[in-house]
């Protein structure tokens, strides 16, 4: 049961392990530069295991020590996580011991496996999801601890590599923006951040223009529900 | 930061993460629907979150030496090159090494 599970869930997970080896490695090669053991990545990688906050993770190291502000802000940047939560109530149902694992791991990529596939009627639902999130875990944890130790090892000179995180938000933003006809929300994000960062500067702007990412979206659903 | 700063950072980190991941299953055991207002804000605030994302990547950028010019250029480069080809991988990847031989060469501080 477990083998069939495990063959059906690979080829599905393929191509996320190309993109999970390639930024794994780029994130891995990025805190090395910056100075951090290559256990750094691998244990954030192992058990943050959400690309994106771990880059901005980089960051919060970096900066002065605050950790209530991490903790809002990985709320905040994960904050998708709770709509896929919401999405997968019911396919988790009935997986038993697997659906803890399944749920620490969601990340984009798993819940957009596990949320698309369809999975043929004889494969065990619980284990293909679990092979699924797994295999992904695993490519992540790889490619970074690989970019860490090559990092280590080889050295070019790595001025500007932090770009590669300005890089993977933009492509995300454009892909986003594609996907869908209404740009308000994706409008809403960046002019309120543009917004507080000059108000703010850019060492405060964070925190109010999340809480003004929300008051907007707050105040139009009211507007919406209303009319 | 210290060692002990850096965990406790990475904690923090680790528990907002999980915080966002187990929140819905443990409100909304089987059977229970979460209010409109929690799947409104899950379907707008994953757009708001990636526009966050850009402007706080760039949030040192105009204060250096050259007005954010590198950055722009890249940005520019990334939108281009990806509505051309659509390939994710190849856009952040071109992008951040232009952008690496932008401020190795032209745009040394």
């Amino acid at each position: 049961m477990k083998t069939k599970a495990f063959k059906a869930a690979l080829p599905y997970t393929m191509p996320i392990c190309v993109g999970f080896l390639f930024l794994g490695t780029s994130y891995g090669f990025l805190m090395s530069s910056k100075g951090f053991p290559f256990v750094y990545p691998m244990l954030m990688s192992l058990f943050i295991f959400a690309g994106s906050m771990e880059f901005v993770t980089v960051e919060l190291l970096l900066a002065t020590f605050n950790p209530i502000y991490a903790f809002f802000l990985a709320l905040m940047v994960n904050a998708r996580h709770l709509f896929y939560g919401i999405s997968m109530l019911e396919k988790y149902q009935h997986t038993g011991w697997k659906k803890t694992y399944l749920i620490y791991g969601m990340c984009d990529e798993s819940f957009t496996i596990n949320y698309m596939a369809m999975v043929p009627t004889d494969i065990d639902k619980g284990w293909f999801m679990f092979f699924v999130t797994l295999l992904n875990h695993i490519y992540w944890v790889v490619g970074s601890t690989l970019g860490a130790l090559i990092g280590k090892v080889i050295h070019i000179e790595a001025t500007g590599i932090e770009f590669v995180m300005t890089a993977l938000f933009v492509v995300m933003f454009i892909n986003q923006w594609e996907d869908t006809e209404n740009h308000r929300p994706a409008l809403t994000g960046v002019l309120c951040s543009l917004f507080c960062l000059v108000l703010f500067g850019n060492q405060n702007f964070l925190l109010p223009a999340m809480v003004l990412i929300i008051l907007c979206f707050s105040i139009d659903q009211r507007k919406k529900t209303r009319s | 930061m210290t060692t002990m700063q850096s965990l406790l950072t990475i904690i923090a980190v680790i528990l907002g993460t999980m915080t966002t991941r187990f929140l819905p299953f443990l409100i909304f055991p089987e059977g229970k629907t979460p209010p409109p207002y929690i799947i409104y804000l899950g379907t707008v605030l994953p757009y708001a979150v990636i526009g966050l994302l850009v402007v706080y990547c760039l949030k040192d950028a105009f204060n250096g030496g050259y007005f954010a010019l590198p950055e722009i250029i890249a940005i520019l480069f990334i939108v281009v090159i990806h509505k051309w080809k659509k390939n994710t991988l190849l856009s952040i990847g071109a992008g951040t090494i232009l952008y690496m031989i932008l401020v190795q060469t032209f745009f040394v501080c």
